[in-house]
């Protein structure tokens, strides 16, 4: 079996590739399949084109570039109050239709206490149901009642749209560009697996700065990382605070 | 079949080139060229639809063709019906139910095979936007000269002493024809021999999406 593992390479596939070939034998029925595959009676087909990825020992899935969100249960993202509705409000998170998010389902609402959001505003929030007959719905509060970091964004930030391979890409365990911005210049970040990402930093100008350096570390490699953030750091980026001693 | 002089020879279509992601709004476009003839197709989708036009079982697939010049007619509309049609086979439509694909078509140059240059632009848009499908899908276009000649990818200008022109669409996991749609006349077995070419010429623009795919994903 070990040996057999050693054998998988991510590879390019097309829509409609069977995929029996390229997974070992002993797998065969036993296997995990995450997005762009999908399987008919016994086999399995790809259904997007992309990269053919493994997590041992037997998940694989497909990694593409999209730029439209398919909603999904337990993912977090990032969306726009556009109407308020009674009980509930109504999100834009780029899926194929709008999200609910009750008012209740904010840290310490209650019905006599309503939480204070208004059309327009962003909220971080996480999906609670997402499937393709229902409606999706948001919540800005874990099961415990706590926020942990979910609810409105500050209106002093800012917003912008990517593609869903970044947002996956800075979300990576060994992703070291947060972590190298991070070093250099101090700000706050939101990610959406929606493929919005908002960013505030200490002034406007760094603000900018953090978004074009985001935007353009799509296809770059960590070198080229490292090299442009030295520019960001020499054009006058960096937090001129004081070390601690 | 095998004694058919015309299957041993190789087919020869005209060079094929295409452009991903070439305007930033859509979720998915792609500019699909062959010789000189170009389109050029952007997808919207899966997205909001109107009410009166959702489908309770699967998404609702629109194709809008462009020419030009002028403004769209019955010829733009059939056009618009047959790569529709190619379309909403090979997507997977049942994964969004009431949902919309919008799939708007520009003709960009026409030298000639233009249907077919339409569907595999139409195809490599939504491969680019990444919607689910269940194969791709190819088309070609043959002609059938007055001497019985056969012309694969035909130009305009070749077209003009056709006997008969055809366009077919192929899938490219069964092989199997989606779509055919054929001007002019010719016998049955005529007719298969123009399938034949055209499935070889298929073959080619399935090559063809694999190179692109591969070019534009191995970017890192």
């Amino acid at each position: 079996m070990a040996a057999s593992m050693d054998d998988f390479e991510p590879r390019v596939v097309l829509p409609g590739d069977s995929l029996m070939g390229h997974i070992p034998g002993e797998l065969h029925g036993k296997m995990t399949l995450g997005p762009g595959l999908r399987q008919d009676e016994t086999k399995i087909f790809s259904t997007k084109a992309g990269i053919l990825k493994r997590k041992n020992p037997h998940t694989f899935w497909i990694d593409c570039h999209q730029k439209r969100y398919v909603p999904a249960k337990g993912d977090k993202v990032l969306g726009v109050v556009t109407q308020k509705a009674g009980d509930v409000f109504r999100v834009d998170i780029g899926g194929q239709s709008q999200a609910i998010l009750s008012y209740l389902a904010f840290e310490g609402a209650t019905k006599r206490n309503r939480p204070n959001v208004q059309v327009g505003d962003v909220v971080y929030a996480k999906l609670l149901v997402a499937n393709r007959d229902m409606e999706p719905e948001l919540v800005c509060i874990d099961s415990s009642g706590r926020s942990q970091g979910l609810g409105v964004v500050g209106s002093d930030g800012f917003m912008f749209r990517c593609t869903l391979g970044l947002v996956r890409r800075l979300l990576l365990k060994d992703c070291p560009m947060l972590k190298f911005l991070g070093e250099k210049i101090s700000y706050e970040i939101a990610i959406g697996m929606n493929g919005r990402i908002w960013v505030r930093a200490k002034s406007i100008h760094t603000t900018i700065a953090v978004v074009t350096a985001l935007t353009n570390c799509e296809f770059m490699s960590e070198d080229d990382m490292k090299k442009m953030l030295r520019k960001l750091v020499a054009a006058g980026f960096h937090d001129s605070r004081p070390k601690p001693n | 079949m095998t004694s058919n002089p015309e299957n041993n020879s190789s087919v020869e279509i005209r060079p094929i080139g295409s452009l991903q992601s070439c305007i930033s709004k859509p979720d998915g476009s792609a500019v699909f060229t062959q010789g000189d003839t170009s389109v050029m197709a952007a997808v919207y989708g899966p997205g909001d639809v109107k009410p009166n036009k959702a489908l309770m079982d699967k998404a609702t697939v629109t194709v809008t063709y462009k020419p030009k010049i002028g403004i769209s007619g019955v010829r733009e509309k059939a056009l618009e019906r047959m790569i529709r049609n190619t379309c909403e086979t090979v997507l997977l439509t049942t994964l969004f139910p009431r949902s919309s694909v919008d799939i708007i078509v520009q003709e960009i140059q026409d030298a000639g095979a233009l249907l077919a240059c339409s569907i595999n632009a139409a195809c490599l848009a939504m491969i680019n936007a990444g919607i689910p499908m269940k194969c791709t899908v190819a088309a070609s276009c043959c002609m059938m000269g007055k001497d019985e000649e056969l012309i694969m990818d035909p130009t305009k200008e070749q077209t003009k002493d056709a006997e008969c022109v055809l366009t077919s669409a192929i899938d490219s996991s069964a092989h199997s024809l989606i779509a055919s749609s054929m001007q002019g006349s010719c016998s049955v077995e005529q007719y298969h021999k123009l399938m034949s070419v055209c499935q070889k010429a298929c073959d080619k623009v399935f090559e063809f999406y694999r190179e692109a795919m591969e070019r534009t994903l191995s970017k890192p």
